[in-house]
């Protein structure tokens, strides 16, 4: 695997490889995977797209203490693989959505069923989708006040109703029940 | 907060804040095995929380997942082209068979 470059380490504007790290294109750099799931699933011969969820207004609630005082809570798409999940808590299948401890993923969670790039990368380490671990230091070193002892996973859902209605919720009241200041929500 | 690598899905539904690391989807909060970006990301979105003063907040985190090919990737994930189109209309034609003969069967739905 090539070394991860931070694309601000420039040299004379080229970056360590020789490539250019400016320049001009025809098409925006990240993917659209609203256009490129669009097309793929018409490729299999479903002709009507998703319907994406569009908001106009938007929330925003700033911080009401510092962050040095606030409890995070992580959400999270992935579930427990059905066989392994803790007692009480839903594995995938059916998905219903969940609060479970933050120590009983420290071994990871299932999401092979998600939609993901599998031959690119993998989900073996749980803090590259759900960073229990890291958040754990920050709060050890007082940038934040400490991490909710439980986590939270959401469904993903093709209906945005029962995302809506039903799931989102829950999750904002096991949260609220935990004493959570800030959600920290890591689709994967 | 939002951490995430579909730029796009995030932006359009709107959010307060989001983190963006432009990544192959699976791991949006750092690559595997590197806890320095992992940490670096996760800090990003604290910074965030304090710093945001408006909801669409957008910051793009400086990685790249591939120093050499960084759209090898991105040409690969749910390519579309002359060489797989018969392939995906084909998985297409059994996965609604294999959906009908569930729905025959009274089976749940899964997401």
């Amino acid at each position: 695997m090539a070394v991860t470059e931070r694309s601000g380490q420039q040299k004379n504007g080229r970056q360590r490889n020789g490539r250019k790290s400016d320049g001009r294109r025809a098409y925006r750099s990240y993917l659209s995977y609203i256009d490129k799931s669009r097309e793929y699933y018409a490729a299999h011969g479903y002709p009507q797209p998703y319907q994406w969820a569009y908001n106009h207004e938007v929330a925003f609630t700033p911080l009401s203490k510092p962050l040095s005082e606030c409890t995070v809570g992580l959400v999270t798409t992935s579930f427990f693989r059905a066989g392994s999940e803790p007692a009480g808590v839903p594995a995938a299948r059916p998905k219903r959505p969940y609060a479970a401890r933050c120590d009983d993923a420290l071994e990871g969670l299932y999401n092979n069923d998600l939609f993901w790039d599998k031959d690119n990368t993998h989900t073996e380490d749980l803090d590259t989708y759900l960073p229990i671990n890291r958040l754990r230091e920050f709060a050890a070193e007082g940038r934040i006040g400490a991490v909710s002892e439980r986590f939270y996973g959401i469904p993903t859902d093709y209906s945005h109703r029962r995302t809506q209605r039903n799931d989102s919720p829950r999750i904002e009241e096991w949260m609220r029940s935990d004493g959570v200041d800030v959600a920290f929500l890591i689709p994967l | 907060m939002v951490a995430g690598s579909a730029r796009d899905i995030v932006e359009e539904c709107g959010v307060a804040r989001f983190v963006f690391t432009d990544f192959p989807l699976g791991n949006p909060t750092g690559k595997p095995g590197d806890v320095a970006m992992q940490r670096d990301i996760v800090g990003t979105g604290l910074d965030l929380l304090e710093r945001a003063w408006l909801p669409r907040t957008t910051v793009q985190t400086p990685y790249v997942w591939e120093a050499d090919n960084n759209d090898g990737w991105r040409a690969h994930f749910m390519r579309v082209d002359d060489s797989n189109r018969d392939a995906l209309a084909a998985a297409g034609e059994a996965r609604r068979r294999d959906q009908a003969a569930a729905k025959a069967d009274g089976r749940a739905r899964t997401t």
